[in-house]
């Protein structure tokens, strides 16, 4: 277990060594290059598909920041999804607001609401703050079915909205602008994360998850990190939320069930918890493996499901995100080995 | 900037201009085979309706083992969207994007539909006979290319109260309704009828699909001193109204909705004997009710089942609305000659007249035109007398009673 | 006050639905120290097999107590088969299997089952209501049984060496090995346990709200908050807090919100007194020392 935890402390310091020979910045462009890629390859439908994917793996970024990394357990997530779907959704309908504009808003109204259910979380052991996480994802749809807020939430009918055209008239279609702009919206979140989380904030959120006693004993204001922790993570799920909204064009109670919840939760943990890469294949896994289950039986999609979830559990307990690990960090020992060594022998 | 008028204005303009046909036209359509979309809740809590999906690739697949028609074998293709929205979108545009898809036929869902309606609308896209009961899918002005079927259950809530205010000019009434989409549809009917009146005739409770038990809201509804009670609920819940009120002793004038009315499904549960005098207004056939026992209609769909879904429970309500529907369309094709291209497609949808289904109650037809979205418009009241349901009355056109 | 009456009256029988489901999840923490999400899921299908013998002319008991030994068996088998190799995972990947369990048993009871309501007999007198309309003879019945229940797993927690050696594997099971504690097969018999009441409560449970796939759906959050009110290493906590569940969320919903906000408000009524009482009401505040 042990082991399992000082993994992302090793794999982040090995990525620094490699980005100590600066080429990170690269490895980023290269990235966000093959990222791009799909939006001038594959079309429509697929496309969309894929918007969905980034979207996801955003949210799940979201919780894994407060659940994989700070070890604050959140079965809630998808409120702050929900909640900043809607703040777009309602700024757009309502008042004409931009979509690029909503996302700050989205952002702020999450972080100020992830920040509220920090304070509370902060005396909730892990069980109970994930019932109470849980509550919230459930009790969300009915929040947003009440009467008094119909007239801002379109009630049980929804709300609907436009996909953006493309800006400065470029040749692209709605949805390959919509693809790109999540993609570059993502990334910037993503690469921001990682900095954070291999920064010593990001070590004091591990130190938290796994020796609280110690970490406070250190001097580390536990308070002070796990609701800002919080509020960075839902703001992060609140921006994918509000990408959903518009990539979809359409809002209504019944697309935030409990069951978005769950599907983010299993999204962090297939990819593997405390991952940011990990994230990545758990937004590709919570697309695309539905449809795939659905090929194999159609007479009993969620059955299969299931069991794909289970065998994948089985077979990788860490998530993809382990699996990656265990085949790279030995890789990165060898070469810090081989650097001391040829040091060494000086 | 693509808005609502400019795409109402050109599915407006192509529906009325003549063409001329080229295989480009007609996507999903090729010499030997028509291809049609749907999109239902596989997995997930709504699974239950799953089986209209079900009971469809088994019909067109004995379609197609019968000839096909107009020499083409129909490829129905369906996909799981587990009743959520977004889920939709991508089912929607994967069936009429990369399966190229003729049209969409029966999908699920009133959030559902709500997700794809523009889209569906902007590509042209026939989006028929739709899985639900919602009002708006009858406003062939803002989405033309999008058609409902059954009667809608607003317009059912009207039927009652209007039968009520018949009755009981001074009832007080009682609305039990399920929170979503589908219940707060009666809530409005029965307001679309009793206008002002509504605040001091009505005490409305509702119930969420999450809750264990209604009997709560039955209590509530019941000390409110109300002597009529409409239910909007589905079989389940409705199952348990039936008993509760019983139980508590409470004999009220009752309306239920025709979504929960099978006597296998809902009636027997409950308890026969306890929902004497139950009233509703359905449009079907009970596959599960003696009446119907050497009807020729029903009993068309009791060999269908027989030899083809045998292992089928046939007390499941899903199994008679999927071969309605399906029948109906295939009246659609039949009318459409040669010519299955989406404009004449939706030409022939809207020109249906007094069409007879086997398994819609006598006297009710299918009719539509470019003016008429609601292609089943009657319904016939009907009460429980303990074994079977008992039609009275004529057979009622929209909301005149 | 007839109304009230009747309110609580039903708050009490729901709550008492919610209080058995909230004792097996109890159970399985207290022997496992996990919370099975498909808790429910298992319960409901434990129901349908007792359906199954029902339908086929066995009798009620012989098929009551055949489905409670079944579901025993299965429960041992799951933890043996899919949690055993798995117990040195991080906890959250037992929540995803715990996930994908509820989803599979979840759709497997609607494909093999439909998902037509059935009704589901009960052993007590369900024909007419009793003390005056307000409670019916199951109601009073399957609280009997909930109750009986929990003075039986008191009296195995507390009074048999199975049972300590249970709760001692899941709280200790180094220390536990030590001392010749065989501690794979305690964590089964803590799944198999668990499992049994479920299935209690699910046949008590289905001549309330009917035999369908996703019966358990509703109730399992409920019992869940029911179960930290009371707290989660207290069994007889759990089931106050289970009926204290139901008697909040009838109460609030009939005269303080209205139903359209009930389960909204009884969910801040849990949290907030998890506020004041992090552990529950009744749960025991574990110091752990450095």
């Amino acid at each position: 277990m042990s082991a399992s935890k000082g993994l992302p402390v090793a794999a982040a310091r090995g990525a620094e060594q490699v980005a100590g020979h600066s080429w990170a910045p690269l490895v980023i462009l290269v990235l966000l290059l093959l990222a791009l890629a799909p939006a001038f390859l594959v079309e429509g439908y697929r496309l969309f598909q894929l918007t969905l994917a980034v979207i996801y793996a955003l949210a799940i970024l979201g919780l894994n920041i407060v659940t994989g990394y700070n070890g604050q357990i959140s079965l809630g997530h998808g409120a702050f999804y929900a909640v900043g779907a809607y703040t777009a959704a309602i700024l757009m309908a309502h008042f004409e607001v931009p979509y690029w504009a909503t996302l700050p808003v989205a952002a702020l109204v999450c972080a100020a609401l992830g920040y509220g259910i920090g304070f509370p979380a902060l005396r909730l052991g892990s069980l109970y703050l994930a019932l109470t996480t849980f509550s919230l994802a459930v009790a969300v749809p009915q929040i947003l079915k009440y009467k008094a807020f119909e007239d801002w939430t379109g009630g049980v009918q929804g709300l609907f909205i436009f996909k953006p055209d493309p800006p400065f008239g470029l040749p692209l279609s709605n949805d390959q602008w919509m693809y790109i702009f999540t993609v570059l919206v993502a990334a910037t979140l993503f690469i921001l994360s990682w900095n954070l989380l291999r920064s010593r904030i990001g070590r004091a959120l591990l130190a938290i998850r796994d020796q609280p006693v110690a970490a406070e004993a250190m001097g580390m204001n536990l308070a002070q990190l796990k609701t800002r922790t919080f509020a960075v993570s839902a703001m992060i799920t609140g921006i994918a939320g509000a990408l959903s909204a518009i990539a979809v064009e359409f809002v209504s109670p019944d697309s935030f069930s409990v069951i978005l919840s769950i599907t983010l939760f299993v999204g962090m943990v297939v990819g593997g918890v405390a991952s940011i890469l990990g994230t990545v294949f758990g937004g590709l896994f919570v697309v695309f493996v539905p449809n795939l289950a659905e090929d194999i039986s159609k007479a009993a999609p969620g059955v299969i499901y299931g069991i794909i979830l289970i065998a994948f559990l089985f077979l990788l307990p860490t998530g993809f995100a382990g699996f990656l690990r265990r085949l790279v960090v030995p890789l990165l020992r060898r070469r810090r080995s081989a650097q001391a060594m040829s040091s060494n022998g000086r | 900037m693509l808005n609502r008028r400019s795409f109402l204005a050109a599915s407006a303009a192509t529906l009325a201009a003549p063409r001329i046909l080229h295989a480009a036209d007609t996507p999903g359509v090729t010499a030997t085979e028509i291809k049609i979309g749907n999109i239902m809740p596989y997995s997930g809590p709504a699974s239950a309706y799953g089986a209209i999906g079900k009971l469809q690739q088994v019909f067109f697949r004995v379609v197609n083992e019968q000839g096909g028609i107009a020499g083409r074998k129909i490829n129905y293709i369906t996909y799981d969207d587990g009743y959520s929205p977004p889920k939709t979108v991508e089912q929607a545009r994967r069936l009429i994007e990369q399966d190229r898809v003729a049209y969409l036929f029966n999908t699920l869902g009133t959030p559902t539909n709500s997700a794809i309606l523009r889209y569906v609308n902007q590509r042209k896209v026939p989006h028929v006979f739709l899985a639900t009961g919602a009002d708006k899918w009858g406003d062939y002005k803002e989405h033309p290319w999008t058609i409902g079927w059954q009667p809608s259950y607003r317009t059912e809530a009207q039927i009652y109260t209007k039968y009520m205010l018949e009755q009981k000019p001074d009832a007080k009434l009682a609305l039990l309704y399920q929170n979503d989409d589908f219940g707060k549809d009666y809530v409005l009917g029965v307001r679309d009828i009793l206008g002002d009146r509504f605040d001091q005739m009505v005490k409305t409770a509702s119930y969420e699909v999450t809750d264990a038990t209604i009997d709560s809201q039955v209590v509530s509804l019941q000390t409110t001193g109300a002597d009529v009670l409409l239910v909007g609920a589905t079989p389940k819940f409705a199952a348990q109204t039936i008993r509760k009120v019983y139980d508590i002793g409470w004999r009220p004038m009752f309306f239920m909705t025709n979504v929960s009315i099978s006597v296998g499904a809902v009636m027997q549960p409950a308890g026969p004997e306890k929902g004497v005098g139950v009233i509703t207004s359905a449009y079907q056939k009970d596959a599960t009710d003696p009446t119907w026992k050497d009807d020729p209609g029903m009993t068309e769909w009791r060999n269908f089942m027989n030899k083809h879904m045998p292992d089928a429970d046939q007390t499941v309500g899903e199994y008679v609305y999927g071969y309605g529907v399906s029948k109906t369309l295939m009246q659609v094709l039949r009318q459409c000659g040669n010519d299955f291209s989406r404009e004449n497609f939706m030409k022939q949808v809207t020109n249906l007249r007094n069409v007879e289904i086997p398994t819609l109650l006598p006297g009710i037809r299918v009719n539509t035109s470019p003016t008429n979205y609601h292609p089943i418009r009657q319904m016939q009241l009907q009460r429980w007398t303990g074994s079977t349901w008992e039609r009275f009355g004529n057979v009622i056109e929209g909301a005149q009673i | 006050m007839d109304g009230l009456a009747h309110q609580l009256i039903a708050g009490i029988a729901t709550g008492g639905i919610y209080a058995s489901v909230a004792l097996a999840l109890v159970v399985i923490y207290q022997a496992t120290h996990h919370i099975n999400f498909a808790q429910g899921a298992m319960a409901t299908f434990s129901t349908y097999i007792a359906y199954m013998l029902i339908q086929a002319e066995v009798p009620y008991w012989a098929a009551f107590f055949a489905t409670v030994a079944l579901s025993f068996i299965i429960g041992v088998l799951i933890e043996r088969i899919l949690l055993r190799p798995m117990h040195n995972a991080p906890v959250l990947t037992h929540v995803g299997i715990f996930i994908g369990l509820l989803l599979a048993i979840s759709d497997l009871c609607g494909w093999l089952f439909d998902y037509t309501v059935k009704s589901f007999p009960t052993p007590f007198d369900a024909g007419g209501p009793m003390l005056g309309g307000l409670i019916s003879g199951h109601e009073l019945g399957s609280t009997a049984v909930t109750l009986s229940m929990l003075i039986l797993i008191y009296l195995f927690f507390r009074h048999t060496s199975l049972g300590l050696a249970t709760r001692a594997a899941a709280y200790n099971p180094v220390s536990s090995r030590l001392v010749g504690i065989r501690v794979g097969w305690m964590l089964a018999v803590g799944w198999g346990l668990a499992a049994a009441i479920g299935a209690v409560a699910g046949m008590m449970i289905a001549p309330v709200v009917f035999l369908e796939p996703n019966m358990m759906l509703g109730i399992l959050l409920y019992a869940f908050a029911g179960a930290l009110l009371g707290g989660i290493d207290n069994p007889g906590g759990a089931v106050l807090g289970g009926f204290a569940v139901g008697i909040i969320e009838n109460l609030g919903g009939a005269y303080l919100v209205g139903t359209e906000l009930k389960l909204t408000l009884a969910l801040i009524i849990i949290i907030g007194v998890l506020l004041i009482r992090p552990n529950g009401l009744f749960g025991r505040v574990l110091v752990s020392r450095v």
